[in-house]
């Protein structure tokens, strides 16, 4: 009878003890649910007809007419192919750069050259997109940029980069990729550290080339790094880097067509247009596809390799 | 093992030409903010400028008080920021990292589903300027960015679970310490390696950024570095406000000459902070 009654309070006093705890976490929950789960209600602005005036609740519904609306012109097409090619390209070099960049950083054995190849490759990963942008126009600047003083030099018409959209997708990829290798490699080379070296030893004897070493050893043992890293990504297909499309290209309209993606399009909309039917509509529609692609990749993963799946 | 000379010698020449990459263009930009205005206009930037010259610095000297300014909201906003961010995480972090806590699927499906579905930056915005009217308050600069990224809590959460003996936190406890006492006293002692971490990736997040300031922020005066920098990329005319300068203004070298002064704090400092940097992207990566 006092055991049970002592055991009642032991019980008791061990659940009492979680009010604490929760009130420690319950701050952050606020935050998370004030800032990511209240816009989820603001999404059905794209259905409505909104009006600053009378809110979200009593402006008119309107039915598909923002979607109409965004689906009429070629702009829905031309920011979703953008978007998507743009983040393909991305995904495959970033990964494939990274990994060589891994590879070679973890053969370098002395330690400070090490450590000054690891401190200047995750430099550009730190600048913030407006810093990049006007180091790119050191290059790219009409008068002053170097490029044309280059072609100057060699007697050649300069070009016009900020007005010329058939340079873009290769300055845009450059330059993601610039930012972006550092932080990648730095990823694969902490599984690469990981790797025991008795693999390498076994594989030498056996006669293998470092290639072959590096094709049968150190790609397999990064597949799990890559999955991970591709998830990501994957997962954020439709949504594109918003610095760097619109700090890079100076948010230059002539650009647009090769340049213009769901999130500097929905940002115009937004804030320049003041456009809230199309740019809601957009995001939505960014939403919608975002939440279907990470969905749909997470069950493809699964079913191949199911330690690697990210829910 | 034998080491393949070869292909250490190969990775060398890559990684030297991938350095040269990374560096140069911060080379160019400090180089054009020392050219010669004219000359630069006339002839283009290059790596070793043909005619030097201070005129850039000197007349962003005379606009001391806009980047001072702007240091100051950067620098503000940097460490409420970072502080903020610190407190939430660390203790929601801690909560999650409680074995047997109740409800933990819930909230981990409230914290994993913020990953994969969000309302859009349309309803954020309308929310944060109708609802919470924080536009054109420093607040604009600080709490749209708090929790950006939840891996941050994730990382918190399992750098708790393999780094602070239960055994420590059950004896506190015995003691009499309350849980916020031994959170306090017991769990975050042994927590600075991860502090510093998080303080660090959170801290540069914070630094850089400039789109909260294009959403939220008109006034001048709300500026940040990171925003003036913006502004004057908007409009060459930005920097030219206010009159100051003479005839001949550098508008040209003045713009180089300001993207050095934004971007030189965190050239200097990040060296130092470097391995901290590579810590919290390393431990970022483990999945939770």
């Amino acid at each position: 009878m006092q055991a049970k009654s002592v055991g009642r309070k032991k019980h008791r006093l061990q659940q009492r003890k979680w009010i604490p705890i929760i009130l420690m976490g319950l701050p952050g929950l606020l935050y998370l649910i004030i800032n990511n789960y209240f816009p989820l209600y603001g999404l059905v602005i794209a259905f409505k007809n909104y009006n600053y005036s009378l809110g979200i609740g009593g402006s008119e519904w309107c039915g598909l007419k923002n979607f109409e609306y965004l689906f009429k012109t070629s702009d829905a097409w031309v920011i979703t192919r953008n978007t998507l090619a743009y983040n393909i390209v991305f995904i495959i070099l970033k990964i494939i750069l990274s990994i060589a960049i891994a590879i070679f950083l973890n053969e370098v054995r002395t330690k400070t050259a090490k450590k000054f190849y690891q401190t200047v490759i995750l430099l550009p990963y730190l600048m913030s997109m407006v810093v990049v942008s006007y180091l790119a126009y050191a290059f790219l600047g009409d008068r002053t940029g170097l490029i044309n003083s280059v072609l100057g030099f060699f007697g050649q018409q300069p070009i016009s980069f900020y007005m010329s959209k058939q340079y873009w997708p290769f300055i845009l990829t450059f330059v993601y990729l610039w930012r972006q290798v550092g932080y990648g490699s730095i990823l694969f080379l902490a599984t690469l550290v990981g790797i025991d070296d008795t693999y390498y030893e076994a594989a030498e004897l056996d006669g293998a080339s470092k290639w072959k070493q590096i094709r049968y050893v150190t790609l397999p043992l990064l597949k799990s790094t890559t999955i991970m890293v591709a998830t990501m990504s994957v997962g954020n297909i439709f949504r594109s880097d918003f610095g760097l499309f619109y700090q890079l290209t100076r948010n230059q309209g002539l650009l647009y067509s090769v340049t213009d993606t769901i999130d500097t399009y929905v940002f115009r909309a937004l804030l320049q247009d003041g456009n809230i039917g199309l740019s809601s509509a957009a995001a939505f529609y960014q939403s919608i596809v975002c939440f279907i692609t990470i969905v749909a990749f997470n069950m493809i993963i699964r079913k191949s390799s199911s330690e690697d799946a990210l829910f | 093992m034998k080491r393949h000379k070869k292909f250490l010698a190969l990775s060398h020449v890559f990684l030297i030409i991938g350095s040269i990459l990374c560096i140069a263009p911060f080379w160019l930009l400090v180089a054009a903010s020392l050219s010669n205005e004219s000359y630069a206009v006339k002839h283009g930037y290059s790596f070793i400028p043909k005619e030097w010259s201070l005129s850039a610095y000197r007349f962003l000297l005379q606009k001391w008080q806009l980047f001072g300014r702007g240091y100051l909201v950067t620098i503000i906003v940097t460490v409420v920021g970072v502080l903020l961010c610190l407190v939430i995480t660390m203790m929601l972090a801690y909560m999650l990292s409680r074995p047997k806590l109740p409800f933990a699927n819930l909230f981990n499906f409230i914290i994993i589903f913020t990953m994969l579905f969000n309302g859009g930056i349309v309803s954020t915005y309308i929310m944060y300027s109708q609802v919470f009217h924080i536009k054109n308050t420093l607040w604009a600069l600080i709490i749209p960015n708090l929790l950006t990224n939840v891996f941050f809590i994730i990382m918190v959460k399992n750098y708790f679970r393999s780094n602070i003996p239960e055994e420590l936190v059950e004896a506190a406890r015995i003691d009499g310490s309350s849980e916020f006492g031994i959170f306090l006293r017991v769990v975050m002692p042994l927590s600075k390696p991860i502090v510093a971490t998080l303080a660090l990736l959170v801290g540069v997040n914070y630094w850089n950024d400039w789109q909260n300031a294009m959403y939220y922020v008109d006034d001048q005066k709300l500026y940040s570095i990171q925003s003036i920098l913006n502004a004057i990329n908007e409009s060459t005319q930005y920097l030219m406000q206010g009159g100051g300068g003479g005839a001949s203004l550098p508008t040209e070298t003045a713009r180089m000459a300001a993207a050095v002064i934004g971007a030189i704090p965190i050239l200097v400092a990040y060296p130092f902070f470097q391995e901290y940097f590579v810590r919290g992207i390393t431990a970022g990566a483990v999945k939770g």
